[in-house]
């Protein structure tokens, strides 16, 4: 037997670098993984999924038990892993790696990632799934439910169960005021604010209203729903510079600081507020008269000490929309089916099931005090009657609530939008419109790097 | 020029096999600081440099984008240039102070004669705290608000600042917390300290040296390695500078980041913005890694450069000959 010639050395350094060149572009590739997925198991074999959501404190996640044992009992061949108290930044990284500790089903507090998810292609666009189920989305889901959980066309997530903002105010406060109902214009909210605000020295022993864009819920993007705004062109580009909605209410807001003693005033006020999620939150302990909040506020009052005695009424609109008193800003909680997930038809089961059966929707709604997500939901007349719910579910069937659309680089426009606030309201920025011309050409800097 | 042998080289084959052996056994010994420079330096190293010049988002393999990223980083991304100056002032200022009081309490615990063992224990302490821990106290102490800090100074008449909630003084209240956190530090100078030849201070008492000149003409040059090291590892560490200040800002800002609510980088006003913080942000959060590897590579080559300068001025970590 003879041995092979064996390559002049020329050659062989040749082979040798094509051999580790080979070896590094495996190696490459399998460190950063694939991102499809698969739907080719079969939905009626005995299969377990892992579905990680964020909820955390005991009664939420007895809720969403409850939630998961209602959809074992209907298809007993799935089982659900559930994992909570997951983080945003966990989810990303999971995503990304993959692998048989991953999770098939993900729920995000934050529609977001929504545009992300999307364009990465981490989450499966679930348009299939849902005509194979014969789920019509524009008629199951409330409009900004769906602007929300898509981007470009991919439905790439669904709602589950939806906030909805309004405004909180304080029933004894108004009384002493005078005051006999909840301001329905902006100007209404004005006066209201101004009379309900007693200075103190340089700070205040009581507040109508914070407009502070670093004050709790009292970002632009919440006050600008208001106005109905359009965030992006048809062509996808910025329109904020363009949109009168967004510089009216950045005028409305920087208005009623000025109002109400100027910026450092509210700004020494806010930096020694109690903390939003607590019960030193400034509405409950009664330093504060009015606020933006969502429903969820009303169940953490009502669960705590706080014995303020408020009431829920729609945020005021802009006086040349009174017609459009009820809306609001909406948003919620997602969830998504992972690309990298080898049992995505068992997966969607259990989807379809948390965000369109009514009765889990319903219930799962009532248990954790969010507004359901579906537009029988809304209607079910299961859903908590308690007269303060009940104006949040109004709201979000308003046809003319609306929503931060879905974006390739997440919250990345709202965020420059929200420094612009920032220094509009605090003086830095005087020409409004110089500030929004920058801040459009930025986000479409922003997006065409996320592209 | 002749063929035939080469100059320089034997045909010996006992020799060239010897050779051999010696240079296999030499790789051998190496072979283990090899791989793991290997897979934990150069690898990552390269993987970062290739990857700032790639379009990549963590799901799909990454695309060759050119200078893109770097366009990007250096010219279109607002927060690059506030972060940049940020940290430069953290490695200017906050390693200068922290290496000044280091060597203060040093000094101060080598020369007092009772209770040094206490005074060492509470000044070590701290460095062990958590720096979450650590973090979040300071910004319930300086609560312009409800903190203790402006309460005692109100009442002592003296206007008090907003620390962390005012762009001019957040960064001096993070150099606080440092400053707080500077027990290891006393640690490394007290050692040194104590490793100074009596002999000498008592030669140049004897010869009518004054505290002054005995520390500048004895301690110092003593101390010069120590601190060399000292500023190198400080201007490192300074660069890699994230969980105090994303954690402060977060906390004074009191915002819960939502759909609607994003955080503000660098609160207040990106006066606390480090670059490590956008290496995060955008490498993890937007999904954005070849601008996130940009920056890593800008942080990498800065301190490389201010590593090489200064052991170059300060010749490495060897004592001084004067």
């Amino acid at each position: 037997m003879t041995r092979p010639p064996r390559p002049p050395s020329a050659a062989r350094r040749r082979l040798a670098g094509s051999a580790l060149t080979a070896a590094l572009a495996l190696a490459l590739t399998a460190c950063f993984g694939s991102s499809q997925g698969g739907a080719k198991d079969n939905p009626n074999a005995d299969v377990t999924i892992t579905f990680w959501h964020g909820w955390s404190a005991p009664s939420e996640v007895k809720a969403i038990q409850s939630t998961i044992d209602a959809f074992e009992a209907k298809y007993p061949n799935i089982h659900v892993k559930a994992v909570g108290n997951i983080t945003d930044d966990k989810i990303n990284q999971a995503l990304r790696a993959g692998g048989p500790s991953a999770p098939d089903v993900v729920s995000s507090f934050t529609t977001d990632n929504v545009g992300e998810f999307c364009t990465s292609h981490a989450f499966v666009d679930l348009t299939p799934f849902l005509d194979r189920s014969g789920i019509d989305p524009k008629t199951t889901f409330p409009g900004p439910q769906l602007a929300y959980t898509q981007y470009n066309g991919d439905q790439c997530a669904l709602p589950l169960l939806s906030d909805a903002y309004g405004l909180y105010y304080n029933k004894d406060m108004f009384q002493a005021a005078g005051i006999t109902s909840p301001p329905k214009t902006m100007s209404e909210l004005d006066a209201d604010a101004v009379k309900l605000t007693k200075i103190s020295g340089d700070s205040y022993s009581q507040l109508g209203f914070v407009p502070d864009y670093h004050f709790y819920e009292s970002t632009i993007t919440h006050f600008a729903a208001q106005w109905s705004p359009t965030y992006f062109s048809s062509d996808g580009t910025s329109n904020v510079a363009n949109d009168s909605a967004i510089s009216s209410a950045m005028q409305w807001q920087k208005s009623l600081v000025d109002k109400l003693g100027g910026y450092s005033r509210l700004d020494k006020f806010r930096t020694s507020a109690g903390e939003e999620f607590s019960n030193n939150n400034a509405f409950m302990t009664g330093q504060v008269a009015m606020m933006i909040d969502g429903e969820w506020r009303a169940g953490m009052i009502d669960d705590s000490t706080s014995k303020v005695n408020y009431g829920v009424a729609p945020f005021p609109v802009p006086d040349d929309m009174a017609d459009q008193y009820g809306k609001g800003y909406i948003t919620g909680t997602i969830v998504g089916i992972a690309s990298t997930s080898q049992k995505q038809n068992a997966a969607w089961e259990f989807v379809k099931f948390l965000t369109t059966d009514t009765d889990a929707v319903v219930n799962f709604a009532n248990a954790i005090h969010n507004v359901p997500s579906t537009t029988a939901a809304l209607a079910s007349p299961n859903v908590s009657q308690d007269p303060n719910f009940q104006e949040f579910i109004k709201i979000a069937s308003n046809p003319n609530s609306n929503t931060t659309p879905a974006s390739p680089n997440g919250g990345d426009y709202q965020l420059v939008l929200q420094n612009l606030g920032y220094d509009y309201q605090s003086g830095k920025q005087t020409d409004l419109q110089s500030g929004l011309d920058g801040a459009a050409k930025q986000i479409d800097t922003d997006i065409a790097q996320a592209q | 020029m002749a063929v035939g042998v080469r100059p320089g080289r034997t045909r010996n084959p006992g020799l060239r096999s010897r050779r051999r052996r010696e240079w296999l056994s030499t790789l051998a010994f190496l072979s283990p600081w090899l791989l793991g420079t290997g897979l934990f330096f150069v690898y990552p190293l390269v993987t970062t440099a290739w990857l700032s010049f790639t379009k990549y988002d963590g799901f799909v393999s990454p695309t060759w984008d050119g200078l893109d990223n770097w366009t990007f980083v250096f010219h279109d991304y607002p927060f690059f240039w506030p972060a940049m100056r940020n940290t430069l002032w953290f490695v200017v200022v906050l390693v200068s102070l922290r290496i000044v009081a280091g060597l203060v309490l040093g000094l101060m615990v080598v020369h007092v004669k009772h209770g040094n063992s206490v005074l060492r224990t509470v000044f070590y302490a701290p460095f062990l705290a958590p720096p979450v821990a650590g973090t979040l106290a300071f910004v319930f102490l300086l609560n312009p608000g409800t903190g203790p800090v402006n309460t005692i100074l109100g009442h002592l008449g003296v206007s008090a600042p907003n620390w962390f909630n005012d762009p001019s003084w957040s960064k001096p209240a993070l150099t606080l917390l440092a400053l707080w956190g500077v027990g290891d530090l006393m640690v490394i100078f007290m050692a040194a300290l104590l490793d100074v030849p009596q002999e000498l201070y008592e030669a140049a008492s004897l010869d009518g040296a004054g505290a002054i000149s005995r520390f500048r003409h004895i301690t110092l040059p003593h101390l010069r390695p120590i601190l060399v090291f000292a500023v190198v590892t400080g201007v490192i560490a300074t660069m890699q500078y994230y969980t105090e200040p994303i954690v402060a800002g977060q906390v004074a800002s009191g915002q819960i980041a939502g759909s609607g609510n994003q955080f503000e980088p660098g609160y207040p006003n990106g006066s606390t913005l480090t670059l490590p913080q956008l290496v995060y942000n955008l490498g993890f959060q937007r999904f954005d890694i070849g601008a996130a590897c940009v920056i890593a590579m800008v942080l990498f080559v800065l301190s490389m450069a201010f590593a090489a300068f200064l052991m170059r001025r300060g010749h490495g970590f060897l004592a001084g000959e004067d």
